[in-house]
């Protein structure tokens, strides 16, 4: 019983034993598979915060390190080898954080095959924390492609009407940039004679770097998505079941950037350092692309997927600044999207339960009508918009400070150009709160109460999924020290082991 | 250890607000059942704000005691990142502390005047329960003022800065299911929306000065910004000079300066109080006090104090001729305070920072009162306009569209609101810079001072003087003398005492405000106050001259403005009688010289139609259907269907694997390790799991 001494394996695979229970539970009796994922999830949970009690977080290296030889046929040695540092921690809880939040989003919003949807879940649980624990590269592909499995079918399943197309254009999409990355994680394994990826450190040529980075790249820019590879991602995200968005926005597209910042940065510093200002080129392209397009969309499901484009955009810039402001921004800024964003999906899927439409047209003055509802919302858009005193803030100020004076990208315009990206967050954020909140009462109100029941405010069940984002949302606001004191110590020696100019 | 008197008591400048606002969120809705519900709400809050202004009063104390010495309040750490060091650390000196007593001190006033207000306000509209939230948004801005006037670093400034922002997007769009006349629309949402938006393009010019200020000077703090500055300064002129003008943006954002003013005018679509407290005495002088508190900075590059002066000179003049065109009397006090407000930039700029200061804090006291004296005006009119509507038995009232705020639906006041009227004299006196008013001392001093260093901005900022006595003039016979132009402002009613009661202090403070800081010697107690902060600031005697000159200007443009408006009082439905006379150009001010539609057609517009095309056709029918659909997905089909039709040779298979197989050779650039077949296998089973997965999707 090794494994439970391992608090990592133990966090990992603990979604199974939840997968197992629910295998054994007739598919009728709906709330009890929910209870069960939820305490399964909420168990997850539990286990991520005694990995964090164990975490030392003046230590910079991995750590709760579970490391075996797996597969050594050939001279390949793969291993089983899982560890956390402060690059990846707090992605750690995010993802615990957030599943057992999407679960209770579902309650009354999944009612066909409640059993394959809660089984899917965990599932995807289990692929999203590999993702963030894994040490191999082997072992970090297999999750990498796993956590497309359940996702393809929670859009292909419980998505809306074009959720086939969806699901189809995903699994296509993020498969064809995760072929180049194998190619490049086979060629290390084979020429560096290990897929250990700290014990590759310092090991890779700097002739070959830029080719292996741009093919890690492929898969990492498709998964962010970095414009102008984004066209997946208002497909899935309209589709899919707000769970699945939540997750998607939440964690997925983090595995992309959580990607560069563990393996194209440490193991590539030469390509990296060379290629920043291109980086920053395309998230500044993307931040300002982003919010323009967000802006002129009907749909608001629409309209938060490409802000997320915007978003990931800042995320990408603060990366590449390659100094300590821009990649503990960045990290912070992946939290933080979560949050908004995620609180931004969960707000939209209780009004849709609702009204059934997401056209931003039909609605208006709902503030009124749902006072409670009305001002989550606007903490949830103030977050996304970066107001000070918000966590979006926190993210974004230090995002653009460390790209404004970065040596890497070596200009600040990058930075000057994205901070006007604020600006037109507040254009296309307000522009949804306006014509959904303020102004005269929009027709879906009739609409609704033609069909019998009038719209109502958030119940307590509601209230309760979104309110642990919200307390986040202002924790990270005024006292974010805590969140970087865990990964200032492991970031700190990411840059100083940077060949910058 | 040095004792710091009531330094401890700091932070509740902004928890006392909070506590008010979290009890009137959390209780409110209960309240709001009891009769006694909206007294206990608005008491909470004016009893938040009032314990902030005795806590501002307590550590003006502790900073007057302890003779001008600074002293600071730290909470606690905020961002700390490498070199960046970010506390929410409070700053007691002369000037935050002067900030704070003003911003509390005119905010209790207008939290009680409020409490009647909104009362009846929540009646005209029929939406009584969102008497509560009016209350809660008024401490949340008090708070976050707080932030703003005593944060000790420039971050910490930006938080209140942007976090007032905020409040006045809230509280302009607190009706924001209808326009000003309560009819159901977009208006004045979308006047919220504007102001939040030209307040972020501010905000972007301050985030801009910041990051230049933390990569060149090493920090946000005011004290190492200002220590480290004039050696940048030596060797680097042009970043000084950066560093001011994108904080010229932010000044010009927040205190609705050419050319982002344009958001101010529409922000009176917020309930009168609002414009009172916000956008007039507290919120919109933050960019006074910004350049004030960089004072070190602005000294050491002429260059961009030349240009912050004349900013605020131009605004001065510019919305004094467009506040001459106005009929909305809140509208004329709106172009009236960015005018001032000029008047202010105008004298921070010239380095007249404690006539700058001087000007803020008497223009807060009689603008406040002159808002707030329209707010009951228009009241006033609103019971005129309800007592008729019910006298008259038709229950509906609805019918008529009636603005209460339109001056042309006015005349005669005097008689019908006799306390309103006297109070609105005295803010009229002080605005036009009669002595000895408030008003008058301090706009004296900017004056002053312009005449000595700054020639061109003196003689601007004297004909917006001139301009600003003419309109003020215009309003007071408008308004209240002459005959009633509407049956409402015949029937119109005085307000009650919990309003006008604040009114008197406030004009109590606008009569004698100019004792703060009195041209004689012994007087200049102002001028010391804020040296203890600013160092040694000239000391201005007074010149007659100058004086006499503005004053001789002031009372001729009242003349004027009595001939012109007095003498022959408007009649219900008669133009304007500047109207021919001045022909095109009167119908340039009438318009606001036509800047929001210049706006609108160059960057609005614009900028939808760039969002527009690039969301439509350039991401979605080009890249997104074209690309995608076309291109990569229909070449794939292509691709997959000779794939099919060969199903029994393995040919097309074993092509692609071989592809990539070379092409992973070709990337490994070593032959002889690799192991071809394990590729080919891969790729193969990948290949697989696509057509499985189809396969599922297609038999499901």
């Amino acid at each position: 019983m090794e494994f439970l001494s391992q608090p990592l394996t133990l966090l990992t695979f603990f979604p199974l034993l939840g997968v197992l229970a629910l295998a054994f539970i007739p598919g009728e009796r709906k709330n009890l598979l929910r209870w069960t994922a939820l305490v399964t999830t909420l168990v997850t949970f539990g286990l991520s915060l005694w990995v964090l009690s164990q975490f030392k977080s003046e230590n910079p290296a991995l750590q709760l390190v579970a490391q075996y030889n797996w597969i050594t046929v050939a001279g390949w040695n793969i291993q089983y080898h899982l560890g956390v540092d402060g690059l990846s921690i707090l992605l750690v809880l995010l993802t615990a954080f957030l599943t057992p939040i999407s679960i209770l989003s579902t309650w009354t919003a999944v009612e066909e095959r409640v059993k394959d949807f809660m089984m899917f879940f965990l599932l995807l649980e289990v692929g999203m924390m590999g993702v963030f624990l894994a040490q191999d590269l082997f072992l970090f592909y297999i999750f990498w492609e796993f956590t497309l499995v359940p996702m393809y079918f929670l859009i292909g399943i419980w998505g809306g009407p074009r959720r086939i197309y969806a699901a189809v254009k995903f699994f296509l999409y993020t498969m064809a940039g995760s072929i180049l990355m194998l190619l490049a994680i086979l060629w290390l394994g084979i020429n560096v004679g290990t897929f250990s990826v700290p014990d590759m450190i310092g090991k890779v040529p700097p002739g070959v770097q830029i080719l292996l980075f741009l093919a890690f790249t492929a898969a990492f820019a498709i998964k962010v998505p970095m414009w102008p590879l984004h066209s997946w991602l208002p497909d899935a995200h309209v589709e899919a079941p707000t769970a699945g968005s939540v997750i998607l926005a939440g964690v997925l597209l983090k595995m992309g950037t959580y990607g560069f910042l563990r393996f194209n940065i440490p193991l590539f510093p030469q390509a990296s350092v060379q290629l920043a200002p291109w980086l920053a080129l395309f998230a500044t392209i993307g931040i300002i692309y982003g919010a323009a397009v967000s802006y002129a969309q009907s749909d608001v499901k629409k309209l938060v997927a490409y802000s997320s484009v915007s978003h990931l955009g800042f995320v990408m810039l603060g990366m590449f600044a390659l100094n300590e402001q821009g990649i503990e921004g960045a990290i912070l800024q992946m939290i933080n999207h979560g949050l908004s964003t995620g609180a931004l999906f969960l707000l939209i899927g209780m009004i849709y339960e609702q009204t059934h439409t997401r056209e931003i047209k039909v609605y208006g003055g709902l503030w009124k009508i749902t006072p409670i509802f009305g001002t989550i919302m606007l903490i949830a858009s103030l977050s996304s918009m970066g107001l000070p005193g918000l966590n979006g803030f926190v993210g974004e100020f230090t995002i653009l400070l460390g790209a404004f004076g970065s040596q890497a990208i070596g200009s600040p315009w990058y930075a000057g150009i994205s901070a006007a990206g604020v600006i037109m967050a507040a254009v296309y954020i307000l522009y949804m709160f306006q014509k959904m909140f303020l102004g005269p009462t929009g027709s879906i109100v009739e609409e609704v109460k033609h069909h019998g029941h009038a719209l109502r405010d958030l119940n307590w069940r509601e209230i309760l999924t979104v309110l642990p984002l919200l307390i986040f949302i202002f924790w990270i606001g005024l006292y974010p020290k805590p969140f970087f004191d865990l990964m200032a110590p492991t970031v700190k020696a990411l840059v100083a082991a940077l060949p910058l100019p | 250890m040095e004792t710091h008197g009531f330094a401890f008591l700091a932070p509740w400048l902004v928890f006392a607000p909070v506590v008010g606002l979290l009890i009137n969120i959390i209780f409110g809705g209960w309240f709001m059942k009891q009769p006694w519900g909206e007294r206990a709400i608005g008491a909470i809050a004016a009893t938040a704000s009032g314990a902030a202004f005795v806590v501002s009063a307590l550590l003006a104390y502790t900073v007057f005691a302890g003779h001008g010495e600074l002293a600071r309040w730290t909470l606690g750490q905020w961002i700390y990142i490498g070199d960046l060091k970010l506390d929410w650390t409070f700053r007691l000196d002369s000037l935050s502390t002067t900030m704070m007593l003003v911003v509390s001190g005119v905010g209790t006033l207008i939290h009680i005047y409020a409490i009647g207000y909104m009362h009846e306000d929540v009646r005209f509209k029929n939406d009584i329960p969102r008497y509560q939230r009016f209350f809660v948004f008024l401490n949340l801005f008090i708070a976050a003022m707080m932030i703003l006037v005593s944060g000790d670093s420039y971050m910490m400034l930006f938080v209140g800065w942007e976090g007032v922002g905020l409040c006045s997007f809230l509280l302009i769009g607190f009706w924001y299911d209808m326009d000003t006349l309560g009819r159901s629309s977009w208006a004045n949402s979308n006047a919220a929306k504007k102001a939040f938006i030209a307040n972020r393009v501010g905000d972007f010019g301050f985030l801009i000065a910041g990051f230049l200020m933390f990569w060149r000077l090493g920090s946000f703090q005011f004290d190492q910004v200002f220590a480290a500055a004039p050696t940048l300064a030596a060797s680097d002129h042009t970043t000084i000079i950066l560093i001011t003008l994108f904080m010229l943006i932010g000044v010009a954002g927040k205190s609705a300066q050419i050319p982002l003013y344009v958001w101010l005018p529409d922000a009176m679509a917020g309930p009168t109080p609002v414009s009172a407290l916000i956008h007039a005495a507290t919120m919109v002088t933050a960019g006074v006090y910004l350049v004030t508190r960089s004072a070190p900075l602005y000294t050491l590059v002429p260059e961009a104090q030349y240009i912050v002066a004349m900013t605020g000179a131009v605004t001065a003049l510019f919305a004094a001729t467009i506040a001459v065109g106005q009929y909305d009397i809140k509208k004329v006090l709106a172009y009236s305070t960015i005018s001032q407000l000029g008047f202010m930039v105008a004298a921070v700029g010239m380095g007249a920072y404690v006539a700058g200061m001087f000007h803020l804090i008497t223009h807060a006291f009689f603008k406040a009162l002159l808002f707030l004296s329209a707010g009951s005006i228009i009241l006033g009119l609103e019971r005129g306009h309800h007592h008729l509507a019910h006298g008259h038995g038709h229950g509906d009232h609805h019918e008529e569209v009636f603005d209460p705020g339109d001056m042309r639906n006015m005349g005669g006041l005097r008689k019908t609101m006799p306390v309103t009227f006297w109070l609105y004299m005295i803010g009229t006196l002080a605005l036009a810079g009669i002595v000895p008013f408030a008003g008058f001392w301090s706009k004296d001093e900017i004056l002053l001072d312009a005449n000595l260093h700054y020639t061109g901005v003196y003689w601007i900022l004297t004909i917006a003087a001139f301009l600003t006595a003419f309109y003020m003039g215009r309003q007071i016979w408008m308004v209240f003398f002459g005959e009633a132009r509407h049956e409402a402002a015949a029937h119109a009613e005085e307000s009650p005492a919990v309003m006008t009661v604040p009114l008197m202090v406030l004009a109590v403070l606008s009569v004698l405000g100019g004792a703060l800081n009195l041209p004689f010697e012994g007087f200049h107690n102002l001028t010391h106050w804020l040296g203890h902060t600013l160092g040694e600031v000239e000391v201005m005697p007074l010149n007659w001259v100058v004086a006499g000159a503005s004053t001789a200007l002031a009372l001729t443009a009242i003349f004027l403005s009595w001939w012109i408006y007095g003498r022959n009082p408007l009649k219900a439905g008669q133009p304007d009688p500047l109207k021919k006379p001045l022909g095109l150009a009167f119908t340039g001010m009438e318009n606001k010289w036509f800047v929001d539609e210049g706006y609108w057609f160059v960057i609005v517009d614009r900028y939808v139609d760039i969002s527009r095309f690039l969301a439509d056709k350039v991401d979605w029918e080009f890249w997104h259907d074209w690309f995608h659909e076309k291109v990569i997905a229909g070449t794939y089909n292509w691709l997959s269907n000779i794939a099919l039709n060969e199903v029994a040779d393995q040919k097309g298979i074993d092509a692609f694997a071989n592809f990539l197989g070379k092409a992973t050779q070709w990337l490994s650039g070593t032959t002889r390790k690799f192991q071809n077949g394990f590729v080919r296998s891969y790729a193969l089973s990948v290949f697989l799991g696509v057509v499985i997965i189809l396969g599922y999707l297609l038999l499901k």
